[in-house]
């Protein structure tokens, strides 16, 4: 927590401008709040007897019909918003958080092995890598969804939702993973200490773990910001189409998919305030993602 | 150059026959065809029968080429839902996301292009930096809820547009069009707002980059320093070769924004490939999913193999290096 709070300070002394600083800020407080939920939500949406369908669509407290006792109005089944938005923040940074872990272990795993060992295991890791990316995000990720709802019965599939959307997400994420650290290690492969290294005996293992991963690391930890991004808007956008989190453990993703059935209605609250949290948690952690590869890394610039 | 062709092919022929290895195992072991399609109550010899029937007691290999061979056909199943060739649905549904990518498409380059320009002309303007945070927003907004505040205003506030389907179509032979009727027109502009604002921030970072890049080139330059008009310039000189790699990245980009289509399908309740798609997974409907996958693997390895192939034929240097 100490790292966290710091964290901003780090950002002033890199000589970030005020944006960076105030979407780092809004970030970390985004995150925090998702992380604390269960401490600070007014109510707990997992605990059925909290609430009520009497006290379903009520409108926000701010608004003329709004009840005090539920800041951003309940949902259909007469949940508080703010506490499903709450644990709905903290279900989506999850998964995002989880997907790139696993984007990026994969990638720098296979990254590692394809820079070191060039060759055949080079071309066939890169050539699997450059089918996925010919493919959008959503549509693997569809697809492994797909098939994982066909494998595991219906009850399962909600129990194992969590795993099978991290899976689906990171099946796209590891390639860039992977091609930044194969560049990376094939230029560290070349240098003196890694052919010291392998002259005095060390097994491949060892070199590519204890001396080559450290040297290669910085340009991951960057893109990892900007992944986590996009890891969270393919959560939603998945959880969105009704084959993501489901509404009784929901995301933000998933809120947004109950309010969009109550929009027509004239029932925007629903839709709109998660759809709000998802941008603004998207778009601070898109800006320090922004600043962080242009600072330290101009080479990875991407075109998006 | 020939080597260039071979290779490329090669290349299109393995990822297609990836992709519809994936199809076929997921016809054959995701789910069990044989309980699918037999009576409830169906005694063992008669689900022997079947499945002699439809050639599952073959080896695998024979199978896979069973299925090859088939698809090659265009037959690719009936779907378990529709109870309707998988084929037929597919054509029924592509005119409409094809008009929704069309409208989407040039949506994006009317305003994508001027826009990208302005920041490259002007990078420290306030209108640049104005389009500039516009578009990482842009970015960080997911596509649905676009769609959802777009219905929000103009459907349920204003009232002044449809929010679903696709109003009144005319059908031109097997091709029904919503471009000839008012309604059809008005129930296209949502969606295809929707769809175009995904790739105008594409499309704009794009084409900024690339003036970006050429103005600071010694032919625009020398251009400047013969005192020709800025106007000549900028959109004569400079913006012709700036649009280069963005006529290619919007092409490509094509076989993405059908893809996408899923999203704003969904939330428009658009009747096109996209809805039948999402509808196929959240009902397991195997053959539809399979059938969407073969269809879209093929238009991504068609459209990325013909771009490879154009620059090879344009560009000697790419011929040297992969040769």
């Amino acid at each position: 927590m100490k790292t966290l709070a710091s964290t901003p300070g780090l950002f002033v002394r890199l000589g970030a401008p005020l944006s960076v600083i105030v979407a780092a800020i809004v970030a970390l407080f985004l995150v925090a709040c998702a992380l604390l939920a269960s401490w600070i939500a007014p109510y707990d949406p997992t605990d059925l007897a909290s609430f009520d369908l009497i006290n379903a669509e009520l409108p926000p407290a701010f608004t003329t019909d709004g009840d005090p006792s539920f800041l951003l109005g309940t949902d259909n089944q007469g949940r508080d918003l703010l506490s499903a938005m709450l644990y709905g923040a903290r279900v989506s940074i999850a998964i995002g958080g989880g997907a790139v872990l696993l984007a990026a272990t994969l990638g720098v795993t296979l990254g590692l092995l394809a820079g070191y060992f060039g060759g055949r295991v080079d071309a066939l890791i890169m050539r699997i890598g450059d089918v996925i990316l010919s493919f959008p995000t959503i549509l693997l990720a569809l697809l492994v969804s797909g098939i994982a709802r066909a494998i595991f019965p219906g009850a399962a599939t909600a129990e194992w939702a969590p795993i099978i959307l991290i899976c689906a997400i990171a099946i796209h994420e590891w390639v860039q993973y992977a091609r930044t650290v194969r560049a990376a290690t094939m230029v560290e492969t070349a240098k003196d200490y890694v052919r010291a290294a392998k002259v005095i005996g060390l097994p491949p293992r060892r070199i590519m773990l204890r001396h080559i991963l450290p040297n290669v690391m910085s340009p991951v930890l960057v893109i990892s910001t900007i992944n986590l991004a996009a890891a969270v808007l393919t959560e939603a956008t998945l959880s969105f189409l009704g084959v993501g989190m489901p509404p009784t453990y929901p995301s933000l993703g998933t809120l947004i998919r109950i309010g969009n059935e109550f929009v027509f209605s004239g029932i925007w609250w629903i839709a709109l305030f998660p759809a709000l949290a998802l941008v603004i948690l998207v778009l601070s952690v898109n800006i320090v993602g922004d600043w962080l590869r242009d600072r330290f890394n101009p080479k990875l610039r991407v075109k998006r | 150059m020939f080597n260039v062709l071979i290779s490329r092919l090669g290349q299109a022929v393995l990822v297609m026959l990836v992709v519809s290895a994936v199809s076929f195992v997921m016809f054959r072991y995701v789910g069990d065809p044989v309980a699918t399609m037999s009576r409830e109550n169906a005694s063992v010899e008669e689900k022997a029968e079947l499945r002699r029937s439809l050639g599952l007691d073959q080896p695998l290999v024979v199978q896979y080429g069973h299925f090859l061979s088939r698809t090659l056909r265009g037959d690719l199943g009936i779907s378990y839902r529709n109870q309707r060739p998988v084929t037929e649905l597919i054509a029924e549904r592509l005119p409409a996301t094809l008009e929704l990518v069309i409208i989407a498409t040039i949506l994006s380059l009317a305003l994508g292009i001027p826009l990208g320009v302005l920041c490259a002309l002007k990078p420290h303007g306030i209108a640049a930096r104005l389009v500039q945070a516009l578009s990482l927003i842009g970015i960080s907004t997911p596509t649905f809820v676009t769609g959802i505040v777009l219905i929000l205003v103009f459907a349920v506030s204003l009232g002044w547009l449809p929010s679903f389907g696709r109003g009144q179509v005319v059908d031109l032979g097997w091709w029904s069009t919503g471009f000839l009727t008012i309604s059809g027109l008005k129930s296209l502009l949502l969606p295809g707002i929707t769809l175009a604002l995904y790739q105008l921030t594409l499309i704009m970072r794009l084409v900024r980059a690339e003036m970006i890049d050429v103005l600071s080139s010694d032919y625009i330059r020398f251009a400047k320093a013969r005192g020709l008009p800025a106007r000549y310039i900028h959109f004569r000189l400079a913006l012709r070769n700036a649009l280069m790699p963005v006529i290619t990245v919007t092409g490509l980009q094509i076989g993405s924004l059908i893809a996408f289509a899923i999203v704003t399908e969904t939330v428009f309740q658009w009747p096109g490939m996209g809805l039948l798609f999402i509808q196929a997974v959240s009902f397991v409907d195997i053959p539809v999913m399979a059938a969407y996958l073969l269809f879209v693997g093929l238009l991504f390895v068609l459209i990325n193999t013909v771009v490879d192939i154009l620059y090879a034929v344009v560009d000697p240097r790419l011929r040297a290096r992969s040769a």
